[in-house]
């Protein structure tokens, strides 16, 4: 607080803000524009898009832990209840159910789970954490009991949405699940700017103290975000099993990872109160790109993408952090 | 006099700590249309008695009437929405959020559930040019100082359809101008038919302001008075529980003796903190560190202590040159920097108030060396008795204790450490007229003993009435030096961080 000096010391400084956002946008183009110059057939629109249709399961999972972190909190189990969802989906459609009724009911596990975890991390009082941690396990262990085994799925709907194109025209297509992700970022985007839940949200990030004291409903907004993160990751399980057609308790291991990694590239401060939802966009974009580009390489075995997403989360930790001691 | 009913009456208000009775059968009124000040030491139970208020707390024994009604708040939420609006001595905003948005969160217009920014940032505006506040409400709170977050604070309450407005400690980070603002901004209030509980250590601010006073003391009520009937020196004997006159003993200071120089900073600076300044301090000297809040006078204390890298010059400390690059190493040589921000840099609130004391004194003999347990609780004995910290259990968690008496922890820790040079960063702020002057006799007396003593402080008269030399600041530069003879008050020294010299 020492180094504010006056009124006029906020103008200059507003700004700043979209840096962390600015910085990953830049990032994404740079490398766009490096692989064109470097590969064939790199520079098409149907490469940006092809990062979206293999990465719009990671996409909704990353949506619901940017609402997770902006309060301040991490959800370690969105992973495992992806893994979950996949096996829920793979089952019921075996014994025969109908595609829309175990749509819904896989949603409504994501979300009761995510509920309860919330309700466990604001009433106890426990670091979300552990709690998470602790879900991760229950999540994943779930999975095991219901089999071991891969578990195909054959269902018509579920192939339909795997298998169908939306054509875009000149040539560019998206999968059905593209569409559902886009409207998922949308809707969470609007949430978080235009609603009291999004800027409570971003109050209770800010300082929960505060919020509380500013009579917010803290309580119901953390619950809130650890539904809407179960919510959406029992989504992107879904869009997992359209893309996998198959339920496995090993998909999705350390997908929670991928989805911190996301957020956090996409310029959102792991403290909370501060980021912005097209960052994360930007973010599973980012990373997207480097399996693609590392593909496009053909040498590197796929453990590069490992290390480059290392090295791009200590630059951008190395940021907010240089962001953050300036506005102090 | 015809008194108007009371908007808020609490009756025999009990709350009860582990190990503490915060407040015992306290009653309270507030009629509308008054100011009216609490008054009472730290540790009387004024906070207590503002957080049981606003629901933060929940109350063991006693009722609260508002507007004849009987109500019970279960957080502050509930106090809000039934017209009790409170403003924190610490500015309780969202640092992240913008300005508009901390005066509406929570409430915000809306439409069809879709918040209206354009609006919203207007009337934000609007609110803040009637407290005679021009900012862009669309920057970041963070961006703003300290004095204008509080007076966005100040905004918000008032915005809030507030029948009771209670203001604890809002002055204690303002400067003059601000706080005259402030007081127009209530009397206009007042006016209104608002009922004003106002919280304040300065003595001054409260005759100006207020109209009744309600006095505490160790958690039980002394008594309700006329603030035109009750003069400074009695309110000081209700509040302290005995008279003044041991507080004014500390008058002729001695000028500074000749000993040895113990402290030398040549040119020290750091770019973008303070410019280059050379200071020496010598044993057994209080030197007091005078100008207005971000003139640098933290920033000088922090680059003697190693907190900040120095950009430029040398320190010598008994004559020998040493290299201060961290805090660790300004211990070792036996200086001692008892921080401002007492909350965030100091005390571990979920520690007892011995594992606090000793901690400084831990770290520096390596943790594989403890303390042992019988010297521990000596030395918290001896220093709870020494500063008089309340309530006197070193068992107690420090945050439960109040604001002075965790400032004479804080400096309790660094005493143990027998420091050759103790740096106070504004120790007696947001405290008590009686624990304040235990704090000044206490510097009088270390430096009697042969310590030196940096005391930075934003009261004039306080850093006139200790030190021996006066350094002033302004725009972070060292712009004098000043010897405190007979000549220098605090009308020269306001001149001098005014004109940026002597005249």
């Amino acid at each position: 607080m020492t180094s504010t000096t006056g009124p006029l010391a906020g103008r200059r400084t507003l700004p700043r803000k979209y840096i962390p956002v600015l910085v990953t946008a830049a990032l994404f183009m740079a490398m766009f524009v490096a692989g064109g110059i470097r590969y064939d057939g790199f520079a098409t629109g149907q490469i940006i898009l092809n990062v979206f249709i293999d990465n719009a399961f990671l996409l909704v999972v990353a949506v619901g832990m940017a609402f997770v972190i902006l309060t301040g909190g991490i959800d370690l189990s969105v992973g495992s209840v992806v893994a979950l969802a996949t096996m829920i989906s793979a089952v019921l459609l075996q014994h025969g159910w109908p595609a829309y009724a175990v749509i819904a009911l896989v949603l409504a596990i994501g979300a009761v789970l995510g509920l309860g975890m919330g309700a466990i991390i604001h009433y106890f009082e426990i670091q979300p954490f552990i709690v998470t941690l602790a879900g991760m396990f229950l999540a994943r262990g779930l999975c095991y009991t219901i089999g071991t085994d891969s578990i195909s799925i054959e269902d018509a709907t579920f192939t339909a949405f795997a298998q169908s194109r939306i054509e875009l025209g000149g040539g560019m297509w998206v999968s059905p699940s593209v569409l559902i992700t886009a409207v998922v970022v949308l809707a969470a985007a609007y949430v978080l700017h235009y609603t009291r839940l999004g800027r409570n949200v971003y109050a209770t990030g800010g300082s929960e103290q505060s919020a509380l004291l500013m009579g917010l409903p803290v309580a119901r907004t953390k619950i809130a975000v650890y539904t809407i993160s179960g919510f959406c990751s029992a989504l992107g399980g879904l869009l997992l099993s359209f893309y996998m057609l198959s339920g496995y308790g090993l998909h999705a291991v350390g997908m929670e990872l991928d989805a911190i990694a996301a957020v956090v590239i996409g310029g959102t401060l792991l403290t909370g109160g501060t980021g912005y939802l097209l960052g994360t966009v930007l973010g599973v974009l980012v990373l997207g790109l480097i399996q693609t580009i590392i593909s496009f390489e053909g040498t590197l075995s796929s453990w590069w993408t490992k290390i480059f997403i290392g090295l791009l989360l200590f630059a951008f930790i190395l940021l907010q952090r240089l962001i953050g001691a300036r506005r102090r | 006099m015809a008194v108007p009913a009371p908007i808020l009456r609490m009756n025999g208000i009990g709350k009860q700590f582990p190990g503490v009775k915060a407040l015992d059968g306290v009653d309270f009124r507030l009629l509308p249309g008054e100011v009216h000040a609490l008054m009472g030491e730290n540790g009387a139970g004024k906070s207590t008695l503002i957080k049981v208020l606003t629901g933060v707390y929940d109350i063991d024994a006693g009722e609260i009437e508002l507007e004849g009604r009987r109500v019970a708040f279960s957080s502050p939420l509930a106090a809000q929405q039934a017209g009790i609006s409170t403003v924190y001595q610490e500015v309780n905003l969202c640092t992240n959020l913008s300005v508009a948005e901390n005066i509406f969160i929570g409430r915000e217009p809306r439409r069809l559930g879709r918040i209206q920014w354009t609006t919203m940032r207007r009337r934000a505006a609007e609110i803040l040019a009637r407290l005679d506040l021009y900012i862009d409400v669309s920057a970041p709170l963070a961006s703003y100082s300290l004095a204008i977050q509080q007076m966005v604070a100040i905004a918000r309450a008032v915005d809030v359809d507030a029948k009771v407005l209670i203001l604890d400690e809002p002055t204690s980070s303002l400067d003059a101008g601000e706080v005259a603002q402030l007081f127009r901004v209530m009397r206009r209030l007042k006016d209104q038919g608002i009922a004003i509980l106002f919280v304040s250590h300065f003595l001054d601010q409260i005759y100006e302001i207020s109209d009744r006073m309600t006095v505490l003391r160790n958690g039980k009520l002394v008594g309700e008075y006329l603030t035109r009937e009750l003069g400074q020196v009695d309110l000081i004997g209700k509040m302290i529980g005995r008279e003044l006159a041991d507080l004014e003993s500390l008058e002729g200071r001695p000028l500074a003796r000749q000993s040895a120089p113990l402290v030398e900073a040549a040119d020290l600076g750091r770019a973008g903190s303070v410019r280059p300044f050379t200071l020496t301090i010598h044993e057994g000297e209080v030197v007091g560190l005078a100008g207005l809040l971000g003139s640098g006078r933290t920033e000088v204390a922090r680059l003697l202590f190693g907190a900040d890298h120095a950009g430029s010059g040398s320190v010598k400390i008994g004559g020998e040159p040493v290299s201060l690059r961290t805090p660790r190493a300004a211990v070792r040589r036996k200086l001692a920097f008892c921080s401002e921000n007492r909350r965030a840099e100091g005390l571990i609130p979920d520690l007892t108030v011995r594992e606090n004391l000793v901690l400084a004194l831990q770290a520096a003999r390596g943790w594989t060396r403890p303390i042992p347990r019988r010297r521990q609780d000596e030395l918290a004995d001896k220093y709870i008795a020494a500063l008089n910290i309340r309530p006197a259990d070193p068992d107690q968690l420090i945050r439960n204790l109040s604001g002075g008496n965790q400032q004479k922890v804080l400096l309790a820790r660094w005493l143990i450490m027998e420091p050759r040079l103790l740096i106070l960063d504004e120790p007696t702020r947001g405290i008590d007229v009686g624990a304040k002057a235990e704090i000044q006799r206490l510097v009088a007396e270390l430096s009697d003993g042969g310590m030196a003593v940096l005391f930075i402080s934003a009261e004039l008269e306080e850093v006139l009435r200790l030190s021996h030399k006066v350094g002033v600041l302004r725009d972070r530069r060292l712009v004098a030096e000043l010897d405190n003879d007979e000549g220098l008050t605090t009308d020269t020294l306001t001149e001098t961080i005014a004109s940026g010299a002597r005249s």
